[in-house]
């Protein structure tokens, strides 16, 4: 059933659409959300608050020409007055711009829509439960919940809406300082069954970060990273390193594996579309294939290739976005069983979260970061104490490549906590990883 | 803005709610970006956003709503919302919120270039086209990128206890880089004069004569060795002063992260409220002040986005904590004094504890009097990586350009240049701190924080600064 969102949203384009000139091509893309989000410390409310926002973009092309206008709209009839005048406004820088040589648009439509209802608790209960449940811990955490609009219109009359209803979960316990177990709960229908089980899991682990702290000297340790570990790694490689813009202008972190270097083969890395959260369509009108395979058992394979690179660099198109970056990235399963990690693991680091990456050389492929919550050292199988932060700093060729020892067989689906302007559509599939070594400094 | 100022407060006027305290707080931005990408014009994007953040306040609960319906209805529905929540929250806060806590400010603050545009978009786009052209001197730039980014914001805060505070701010900041490439070698070069002011910045932000300055040095940096390895002696230029600023000082004096709100995201801080008032945070050189005064620095305002009026503190001096970053909220929290800091990004989100300009006060030793001293060490500027623990403790992080000293003199460029080291330890290795001629305003436009995520524009002024015995290191080896 469509919404008043979406009606609103292509009624609006229509009437923009017939304002437009011959010649001209328009380009609709909206951003919309409606959010609750509640902000807990000590198991209490910092700050609760609801937010309702939609953002117009429109891109009008003529002769070769395009620029664009993104606008807050009210959601009153106000809004077709302020997006005529944008419109107006754009029109008349085109008459000041060259012919853009890398313009690419979808001219031939292709229309989709995603609706998923979502069933979850007004936000003022799941604080209740939080108030209640988390009593006498010291809890730290975010809720953000509601419904989630994307919607694209052009004037060829491709139409293209992705409604969802989602919340995300995101919640530590802390012990004393630095020493906190990170937990969360993300999905589209809220279960308090499973919300207190990951409240009782998080708990559990809490009490092994009772047990005296230990700090570790420099140098190389086995160590089995989570897959919320493994998604700080996966996250920064995100940065760039599949663009094909990047990739072209030599400065992808994946640099040495066009000249050769590989990863292990049991790395296939792939934008999953199909299995993923995000809208099945990006800004330009072109609809993203079901999966793009970026790293093919350990080997450079595809890049995402957003229409303006695909002109640029003569490539075929494949649904990416301006920024280039994945946003359903998944990396295949490995064959160890999860509940046997710390046993593989045998003796080593046991590093549930990774926090702060960065490139501390891009071309190398180098990447510094630090661990953060639950990280224990592991003896014999069995964990022994919880470690104080420490800095790691080595190469994707060692950690992914000759170090790889196996991916768990079991995959963690972690949908983005990301705020930023708007709440995430993105989300990675990813597995654990045992590592033969991986490289400390600090 | 000013004849929607006027609507605003007429229908903030017929608002009502039974909390004792709210506020209204409209935002309206506009952006233009211009580009050019391998002498090609990217699209130009221009943005226009508006929207009113409405909080309430009872006693003991918070609440907020952030909408772009500006209508009377569309505010009062969002009161309401921000009502509702200050009530359901009244007995499960972490801080018994106490509107008495909420100044009411009257003041007015125009920026100096509201006038219209004195250059038009073809001679922007000719300025940053120059620069970008005069980058391809060589078959080994592989891209080329120039741009200039305006932005107009003007800000209305009303409260129903007679505040009302308009401020405008107005920003052009000129962006560009430089990458070259030879084999599975690439080395890039960036320049940015992030501050406020309008089209008049241009002419003394050194952004013109910088394409071919950047592929000179990129090119350079393709054919210097690595920088060494070792503990040795370290000279910061203000550009990469800005960085060490920011995360292993800026970061962890905000009081909310002391307080604990960031844990679950940002981080916590090595710092705690004991600390203040005795702590040895640096050597005795070491000066940190939070400065709103400096007119063109990034985030320099009358007053912050919860109404505090801000003036400038000293935070550190001669090397002692003396005071966190906190707004009014944050005070009443940990009864403590602090900063006018309380800042939001935008009208969609609620105001936290955020940097303001925070900057190193110059001392007295020029930058040759630094270099001399110097029996072996390195120079860096231009930060390219930025790592540190959630702590804010241990850090790591490289700069574009790094130079070589020995014996008191420059020896050359070298590549990939790094340090890494503890907060706690670093400040006190400050031996030499740089006069006002080494004294420069810069800033960022990316600080991320908060739940929900805010990333926000602070400024940075300091001079050149030398630290002794630091792990300094440089790239991977081939």
């Amino acid at each position: 059933m469509s919404s008043t969102m979406q009606s609103q949203f292509f009624e609006l384009a229509d009437a923009l659409t017939r304002e437009c000139a011959g010649g001209e091509a328009l380009l609709c893309s909206l951003s919309a959300e409606r959010s609750d989000f509640v902000r807990f410390n000590k198991a209490l409310v910092r700050q609760a608050g609801t937010v309702e926002q939609r953002y117009l973009t429109l891109r009008l092309i003529a002769r070769g020409r395009q620029a664009s206008a993104t606008i807050a709209l009210a959601g009153s009839a106000d809004d077709l007055e302020l997006a005529r005048s944008t419109l107006g406004r754009v029109r008349a820088m085109l008459a000041h711009l060259p012919e853009d040589p890398w313009l690419l648009i979808a001219e031939t439509p292709t229309s989709t829509t995603t609706e998923r209802r979502g069933r979850f608790p007004p936000a003022e209960e799941i604080v209740q439960h939080v108030v209640r449940d988390a009593k006498g811990l010291d809890f730290a955490g975010f809720y953000a919940a509601g419904t989630i609009y994307r919607g694209f219109a052009n004037s060829f009359g491709q139409r293209n809406w992705h409604e969802v209803d989602t919340f995300n979960f995101d919640w530590s316990l802390h012990l004393r300082a630095d020493k906190a177990v990170k937990e969360g709960y993300a999905g589209f229908d809220w279960d308090p069954a499973v919300f207190r089980a990951k409240m009782e899991r998080a708990t559990q682990q809490l009490e092994l970060l009772e047990r005296p702290p230990v700090t570790l000297e420099p140098g190389e340790y086995r160590a089995y990273l989570t897959p919320s570990a493994l998604e700080e790694i996966t996250g920064l490689l995100s940065w760039g390193a599949f663009s094909a813009r990047s990739r072209a202008t030599r400065q992808s972190a994946l640099l040495r594996m066009e000249h050769g270097e590989r990863l292990s083969p049991k790395v296939t890395l792939t934008e999953n579309t199909e299995g993923g959260i995000a809208p099945l369509f990006q800004h330009d009108g072109f609809v993203r294939p079901p999966r793009a395979t970026l790293i093919d058992r350990g080997t450079l394979a595809e890049s995402l290739v957003s229409p303006r690179s695909a002109k640029e660099y003569g490539l075929p198109a494949n649904g990416a976005g301006s920024a280039e970056s994945p946003e359903s990235l998944d990396l295949a399963a490995g064959d160890l069983d999860a509940a046997d990690a710390l046993e593989a693991l045998d003796s080593g680091l046991y590093i549930g979260n990774l926090w702060y990456l960065n490139y501390s050389d891009r071309p190398a492929g180098r990447i510094t970061g630090m661990t953060r919550f639950a990280t224990f050292r592991v003896a014999g199988g069995r964990i022994e104490a919880p470690v104080n932060p420490l800095r790691f700093d080595d190469t994707i060729y060692r950690m992914l490549g000759e170090n790889l020892i196996d991916f768990t067989r079991e995959r963690e689906m972690l949908l983005s906590t990301s705020t930023y302007d708007e709440r995430s559509t993105s989300s990675s599939h990813l597995p654990g990883a045992l590592l033969q070594s991986l490289r400390f400094t600090l | 803005m000013g004849s929607m100022n006027e609507t605003i407060r007429k229908h903030f006027h017929s608002l009502r709610s039974t909390a004792p305290f709210w506020s209204l707080r409209v935002f309206e931005e506009s952006r233009e970006h211009l580009a050019v990408r391998q002498d090609t014009i990217e699209p130009p994007r221009l943005s226009s956003d508006h929207g009113a953040m409405l909080v309430a306040m009872t006693d003991g609960g918070y609440g907020y709503c952030a909408t772009s319906d500006l209508t009377p209805a569309g505010l009062q529905s969002a009161l309401d919302r921000a009502s509702a929540w200050a009530a359901s929250t009244r007995g499960a806060s972490v801080h018994p919120y106490d509107p008495r806590d909420m100044p009411a400010p009257k003041g007015e603050r125009l920026a100096p270039s509201t006038a219209a545009p004195t250059r038009s978009s073809s001679e922007l786009y000719d300025l940053i086209a120059d620069e970008c052209r005069s980058a391809r001197v060589d078959a080994r730039i592989v891209e080329r990128y120039a741009a200039i980014e305006l932005r107009r914001a003007d800000q209305l805060y009303l409260t129903n206890t007679g505040g009302d505070v308009r401020q405008q701010f107005v920003y052009t900041v000129p962006y560009a880089h430089v990458t070259a490439n030879e084999g599975s070698e690439t080395q890039s070069r960036s320049f940015l004069d992030a501050r406020q002011g309008g089209f008049e910045r241009l002419a003394d932000s050194g952004f013109r004569g910088c394409g071919a300055r950047l592929a000179d040095e990129a090119l350079q940096l393709l054919t210097a060795p690595n920088c060494p390895s070792g503990r040795m002696d370290l000279i910061l230029m203000p550009d990469q002063m800005m960085l060490q600023i920011h995360e292993s000082i800026g970061h962890p004096l905000e009081l909310d992260r002391i307080l604990g709100d960031e844990r679950n995201y940002a981080g916590t801080s090595f710092v705690t409220r004991e600390m203040f008032g005795t702590y040895q945070y640096g050597s005795k050189l070491l000066n940190v002040t939070f400065d709103p005064t400096i007119a063109d620095e990034l985030a320099t305002y009358d007053f912050d986005d919860d109404g505090a009026a801000a003036e400038k503190v000293w935070l550190i001096r001669e090397g002692v904590l003396e005071r966190p970053l906190g707004g009014r909220i944050s005070q009443a929290r940990a009864g403590m004094a602090g900063t006018a800091n309380s800042r939001a990004c935008s009208w969609n989100r609620a105001p936290i504890d955020r940097m303001v300009n925070l900057n190193i006060e110059p001392g007295s030793h020029s930058l040759a009097d630094m270099i001399g001293s110097v029996k072996r060490g390195v120079l860096m500027r231009s930060n390219v990586s930025w790592s540190i623990d959630d702590s804010r403790n241990k850090f790591q992080f490289g700069c574009e350009w790094g130079e070589l000293i020995e014996d008191g003199e420059l020896k050359g460029v070298v590549k990939n240049p790094n340090y890494r080291g503890v907060s706690a330890d670093f400040w006190r290795s400050l031996a030499m701190v740089g006069n006002r001629d080494t004294f420069e305003v810069h800033g960022t436009l990316f600080c991320g924080k908060g739940e929900p995520n805010q990333v926000i524009h602070v400024g940075h002024a300091a001079p050149a600064c030398l630290f002794k015995d630091v792990e300094v290191f440089g790239g991977q080896d081939e």
